[in-house]
């Protein structure tokens, strides 16, 4: 008993069993909804983009780490979830070189310098993504229905007179790879609540929010949940722990914010769309937010009883 | 009876009681040689007044409480004084021990006991109180005697009684509950007394049901509240919160929210001590953990070596790779077991080799789990990222000071960071510039 080698370091020494990479993959669990039905409705398209961005980001994630010579941490799947998200934001018939391009910009400018995994301001899906949207536009807003493929709008150019409700549900449309089939995000969406990886705050917030917007605007509530990107951004982009508030009630004002710059840009901006700006601009109020919402401090503002 | 009021966020760690909870408390003999540190409470180290070839009766005054804040220390066995000089401690620094050969006689200094002991006015309790040496044995370590006392302008209207044992592993207090129910009721009352509370309420998690019903069965008016099991519900703060709906002010005590807090351990030192004359010269220790052959909850003398428990424990079945004094959440590591249980060891954990290995840290995601268990209501995120980057005004204004040092931040942490550890350091530089500033 003399010759023990014990190991001393400070309290606690018992550690919750859930890791970062736990984490990351029930992340990638859930995409697998969106991903199946992505290629249910768009085919050998939805496997080349898929497989592309998600290559590219953990390609240029190998490479920037390997120049600058860190520990390589693709393992941790950061990297691939952001290939995939991206991925899935993207209109089926766009380039393969723009997908291997823009999947290297989100990873490389969106994320590694700043620091790389915890350091970026903006989901680098989000960064990918607007920078196609400036770099390609033609190609970026270029849709075609599920299948046929025959060019076509996607029902938010279209409006909410000639898109059926069940289309819009299960996915039948136009438009990126993810969002057309609100059902397989739902899915995902309850997987991810029932392990504890995103807060029910943010999505909730988003969907009552473009919910009331659209009824005071006189619009379809309905419509605007369905078509376009809403529900997968508030399931899977806006929810992303990184860059969205620490408080509880920061995350009720960042869904809020969210979606009324979302029913902004589509009912009176430039664009059908507005999710991508404005979850990029609400990730930009994120650290002013925090700061606004810091709880109170336990025995902070307390009188000494009488 | 379910309180519904609860304190912020904590955990809920697997809790490991069960090699342990049903074991009864096993006395174990004094050894051939004690080692009583002098300190082993909160404040100044007691002034020793025995030296070196002294001969001592057990429960003998071997050394005098020195200042406000400090505690009397006793002799655990009669024999002889072979040394008074430093020693290692299981604090981590070596500390000024009495050193006694057990003559193995048991002969004891005369004990002033009495037989209904709340008949004793409200002076002479705290005085005895003060007298056996009596400290928090919750761990804390606070001289009973000074927290009974509180400023002459504060009311205390609640006792409360801390029979949580929130810190997984754990089971001297479940054990001293169900087998000294009595006792403990008996020490809320004197202490109640003593600091004139108007209400006594013994606090204990549901865990404990056996606990629970062995208090109601000799508590009479005293309420007994079952809490939800969660960590760190025996934290003072959190117990007043979940128990009064009060918070004790910020930087402040709590008797400033009419509260004194007393664990149950103490409740049962303070009533041996008014009733049997005996001062605190033993205490209940669970030896257990991955590595121990045959975990245990044992009553032992105060400066018994670890490694005598972990010998009557049967040994180590595992090559342990780390040893705990205390319980996994705040206890403290060890380096060697040639250290003395003092009066607020209440565990001694050895985790097996690989059970115990520190995991890598990752960069922060920012998911705020820490948030949402801080029991202070904190964002232990910016504090650990202000105390890494020494920016100590930033980590003050968001509320350094009053971190608790519950761990429930680094537990909880996905990416592994030490948390609490750099929180601990923004505090300690925090404190350490206020000090010279002023």
């Amino acid at each position: 008993m003399d010759d023990l080698k014990l190991l001393v370091s400070p309290s606690p020494h018992v550690r919750d069993t859930d890791t970062t990479e736990k984490i990351m993959f029930a992340v990638l669990i859930a995409l697998l909804p969106v991903v199946a039905a992505a290629i249910y409705f768009f085919r050998w398209d939805a496997v080349r983009v898929l497989l592309l961005s998600a290559g590219s980001a953990v390609a240029t994630e190998t490479i920037w780490q390997r120049l600058r010579r860190k520990p390589i941490r693709i393992g941790d799947g950061s990297a691939l979830i952001t290939g995939v998200l991206l991925a899935l934001s993207l209109p089926p018939t766009i380039p393969s070189w723009m997908v291997i391009v823009g999947s290297a910009f989100a990873i490389a400018i969106g994320k590694q310098v700043f620091g790389g995994l915890g350091h970026n301001p903006f989901n680098p899906a989000l960064v990918g993504r607007a920078f196609m949207l400036a770099s390609f536009s033609q190609a970026m807003t270029k849709w075609t229905p599920p299948i046929d493929g025959v060019s076509a709008a996607t029902p938010l150019a279209l409006g909410a007179a000639v898109s059926r409700v069940p289309d819009l549900f299960f996915g039948s449309v136009a438009g990126s790879l993810g969002e057309t089939s609100a059902l397989a995000i739902l899915l995902g969406g309850i997987y991810l609540f029932y392990k504890g990886v995103i807060d029910y705050r943010i999505p909730v917030s988003i969907c009552a929010t473009v919910t009331v917007f659209a009824l005071l605007a006189g619009e379809d509530p309905i419509f605007h949940l369905l078509a376009g990107s809403v529900l997968f951004a508030a399931v899977y982009m806006a929810t992303d722990m990184v860059t969205s508030p620490i408080t509880k009630p920061g995350r009720w004002i960042f869904g809020v914010g969210v979606a009324v710059i979302i029913m902004l840009i589509r009912i009176w901006g430039g664009y059908p769309e507005g999710v991508t700006f404005a979850i990029l601009l609400m990730n930009a109020a994120t650290p002013l937010i925090n700061r606004w919402t810091r709880p109170r401090i336990y025995g902070q503002g307390v009188k000494v009883s009488e | 009876m379910r309180r519904v009021r609860a304190f912020f966020g904590g955990i809920h760690p697997n809790d490991n009681k069960q090699n342990t909870n049903s074991t009864p408390i096993k006395v174990l003999p004094a050894p051939a040689v004690v080692v009583v540190p002098l300190q082993q409470h909160a404040g100044r180290e007691a002034k020793p007044l025995v030296a070196k070839g002294d001969d001592v009766l057990k429960g003998q005054l071997i050394a005098e409480a020195e200042g406000r804040i400090s505690a009397r220390v006793h002799s655990p066995v009669s024999g002889k004084v072979v040394a008074v000089e430093p020693r290692p401690s299981a604090s981590g620094r070596p500390l000024t021990c009495v050193v006694i050969e057990n003559d193995g006689e048991e002969r004891w200094v005369e004990k002033e006991g009495h037989p209904d002991p709340v008949q004793l006015d409200a002076q002479t309790i705290l005085q005895r109180i003060h007298g056996a040496g009596i400290v928090g044995m919750g761990g804390a370590g606070f001289p009973t005697a000074v927290k009974l006392a509180p400023p002459k302008e504060a009311t205390i209207d609640y006792l409360l009684l801390n029979g949580c044992e929130c810190e997984p592993y754990l089971t001297t207090d479940h054990r001293l509950m169900v087998e000294h129910a009595e006792e403990i009721v008996l020490g809320a009352k004197l202490m109640a007394k003593a600091c004139g509370a108007r209400k006594i309420i013994i606090g204990v998690e549901d865990n404990k049901p056996d606990a629970i019903a062995a208090l109601r069965e000799k508590a009479g008016a005293i309420e007994v509240a079952v809490l939800r099991t969660r960590y760190p519900q025996g934290g003072e703060k959190q117990l007043i919160q979940a128990l009064t709906g009060r918070e004790v002010p910020s930087g402040g005590l709590p008797f400033q929210a009419g509260c004194v807090v007393q664990n149950v351990g103490t409740a049962w030192a303070v009533a041996k001590a008014l009733r049997d004359g005996e001062p605190l010269i033993s205490r209940v220790v669970t030896v257990t953990g991955s590595a121990v052959a045959e975990p245990q909850n044992f009553l032992v003398p105060i400066g018994t070596p670890f490694k005598d428990l972990i010998e009557a424990a049967g040994g180590f079945a595992k090559t342990p790779g780390k040893v705990v004094a205390g319980g996994p959440m705040t206890g403290g590591a060890q380096f060697s077991l040639d250290v003395p249980v003092t009066k607020t060891i209440g565990g001694i954990l050895a985790f097996a080799e690989g059970e115990s290995t520190t995991p890598d840290s990752q960069p922060c995601i920012k998911c705020a789990r820490c948030v949402d268990v801080c029991p202070a209501n904190l964002l232990p995120l910016k504090l650990e990222a202000y105390g890494m980057n020494e920016q100590f005004d930033n980590a003050r204004e968001y509320g350094a000071l009053d971190c608790i040092e519950c761990g429930c931040c680094t537990y909880i942490c996905p990416s592994k960071r030490p948390l609490l550890h750099y929180i601990r350091f923004a505090k300690a530089e925090i404190i350490a510039r206020e000090k010279r500033s002023s």
